[in-house]
């Protein structure tokens, strides 16, 4: 029986996935500690003052250092806990964002070698469902991490982390409802390609502002932190993990933004096309890929130093009252837009 | 200011003169002032962190860079000596032991002889003891100082590893004291 369950747009010999996705993971589990560095050394500057500048030159060494330390420490785990699940939680978050990452391609097929490679771990045709799919495992990580923890501040930050991202994944997805439409497939390469004639950050204006604000809460990032909210929660769902559990969390929130970006440049910011006809040769498409990504990233940092966090019924009357009414009517016009068009 | 309603009331109304302070009003409701602080505000935020970047740091990256003291700074203590003599001025009167607060300088007096002369009067410390880390900088020992033969210095990097070598002798406060700290000039 041959039920295909997904079609996938082009996939290449075995052995040329597997070089894909060592090669696309290694330069994307690379990018996580300078999001990291990029990130205090950012906030710094925007706070008046350095970030670290100890470890390295201009403190270039410190997430290694960090995470030599984290990795170095001992596992610990609270009498409290649920011993497996404790252990199970980073996993799960830490898989779902590097599954997430799979999908966001870099640059369409090329000719490496004789051989067709498409620079994306996966370009399945079902793009936008598989994202949502793994954001909402993701938060099993954060669920069972702060439950299994057996300590209320975890429990709490785990609670306000299911609400929260149950709340922002609907706008979100209704978000990009608007482009899939327009486009006319779900596949992620495809969404790229129809966007030649224009990035749909222009027609889609609406919905890219709606999906970056709700990806600010899937990624649990300021001013929608309220899942780890230092100053009520100590460390949120995170609490009681140390060492190797807490450096997956904070890695698997770093790959998120990440992942968050890609999307966001592949959906709205026309992925590895170049504004005003401009058709560089192929090895080009994943630095301005990653060009993009480098520019949505630091408007999450930067946001991050700019709003406080919002408390958290005004986190909810937001998400729900504002947010997802804006999306609707997103996708409402885009549709009636499409109809009327076609 | 409005002064009908009190001058109706014939109350004289306290005026506040020039000392006025514009109150910054809460956001008022409604989904024109909500849309004006989603975005224009945010963006009005977002516009001056961004400035911040290259508006430089105001670190003082500590053990390279030192903020200079003030010339009256209290410090680390130091002992005088007469510059011509070479004689030292402290007399052993332990005065500055009874004006500290912390309890924290002990001093043990000896009796000059012609043979060994240490201070200029008739007696001398033979022991001069400040145990730093007792010792709260009040500068309490320096006024009580008939002599002027203690003072505080500009040295505040005192720490150590070991507290008995927190406990400073004659010798060492007699010493040259190491110039760690820059010294902020008059005006400065």
């Amino acid at each position: 029986m041959t039920t295909t369950l997904a079609l996938v747009g082009y996939y290449e010999a075995w052995y040329i996935q597997i070089l894909k996705a060592v090669v696309i993971f290694a330069v994307g589990l690379q990018l996580v500690p300078v999001v990291l560095m990029a990130e205090r050394k950012i906030m710094g500057r925007m706070q008046g003052r350095y970030g670290p500048n100890r470890v390295g030159p201009y403190g270039a060494l410190q997430p290694l250092a960090d995470i030599l330390k984290l990795l170095t420490k001992e596992q610990f785990r609270p009498t409290t806990s649920v011993g497996f699940l404790f252990a199970l939680a980073p996993m799960i978050s830490i898989l779902t964002a590097v599954a997430a990452f799979a999908i966001i391609p870099f640059g369409n097929v090329q000719h490496i070698g004789g051989e067709r490679v498409g620079l994306y771990g996966v370009d399945v045709s079902i793009g936008p469902l598989y994202l949502f799919a793994f954001g909402a495992i993701a938060f099993y990580g954060i669920m069972l991490g702060g439950w299994s923890s057996g300590s209320k501040y975890s429990f709490l930050g785990a609670m306000r982390g299911a609400a929260q991202l149950i709340s922002y994944e609907v706008s979100q997805g209704l978000a990009l409802v608007g482009v899939i439409m327009t486009a006319q497939t779900l596949s992620l390469t495809g969404i790229v390609t129809a966007q030649k004639g224009m990035w749909y950050i222009v027609p889609q204006l609406g919905g890219f502002l709606i999906f970056l604000t709700a990806s600010f809460a899937e990624t649990n990032r300021a001013p929608f932190d309220l899942t780890e909210a230092d100053a009520e929660l100590v460390g949120g769902y995170n609490t009681e993990y140390g060492g190797g559990r807490f450096a997956s969390y904070y890695f698997a929130e770093y790959l998120n933004v990440l992942v968050v970006s890609g999307i966001v440049t592949t959906v709205f910011l026309g992925g590895w096309l170049m504004p005003f006809g401009i058709h560089p040769p192929g090895w080009v498409d994943p630095i301005v890929v990653l060009f993009k990504m480098s520019l949505i990233t630091f408007f999450f940092i930067w946001v991050r130093a700019t709003l406080p966090r919002l408390r958290y019924d005004q986190l909810m009357s937001f998400g729900w009252k504002v947010l997802l009414p804006l999306a609707t009517l997103n996708t409402l016009i885009t549709a009636i837009l499409v109809v009327v068009t076609h | 200011m409005s002064e009908t309603p009190a001058a109706t009331l014939n109350v004289t109304a306290w005026s506040p003169g020039d000392d006025v302070i514009e109150v910054q009003r809460p956001p008022a409701p409604g989904a024109g002032h909500g849309a004006w602080r989603t975005f224009v505000e945010t963006a009005r935020g977002l516009k001056t962190t961004f400035g911040r970047i290259t508006e430089g740091v105001n670190t003082i990256s500590y053990p390279e860079e030192k903020v200079p003291v003030y010339p009256r700074f209290r410090g680390r203590h130091k002992l005088h000596r007469f510059e011509d003599t070479g004689l030292e001025k402290c007399v052993g009167c332990s005065l500055c032991a009874a004006a500290c607060p912390a309890d924290c300088i002990r001093v043990v007096a000896a009796e000059n002889t012609p043979e060994n002369r240490v201070s200029a009067g008739e007696r001398y410390a033979a022991v001069y003891e400040i145990n730093l880390s007792r010792c709260i900088f009040c500068g309490y020992c320096e006024v009580a100082c008939p002599f002027d033969a203690i003072t505080m210095g500009h040295d505040y990097e005192l720490s150590d590893y070991d507290r008995m070598d927190l406990i400073f002798t004659k010798e060492m406060l007699l010493a040259e004291p190491l110039e760690r700290t820059p010294l902020r000039n008059e005006g400065e």
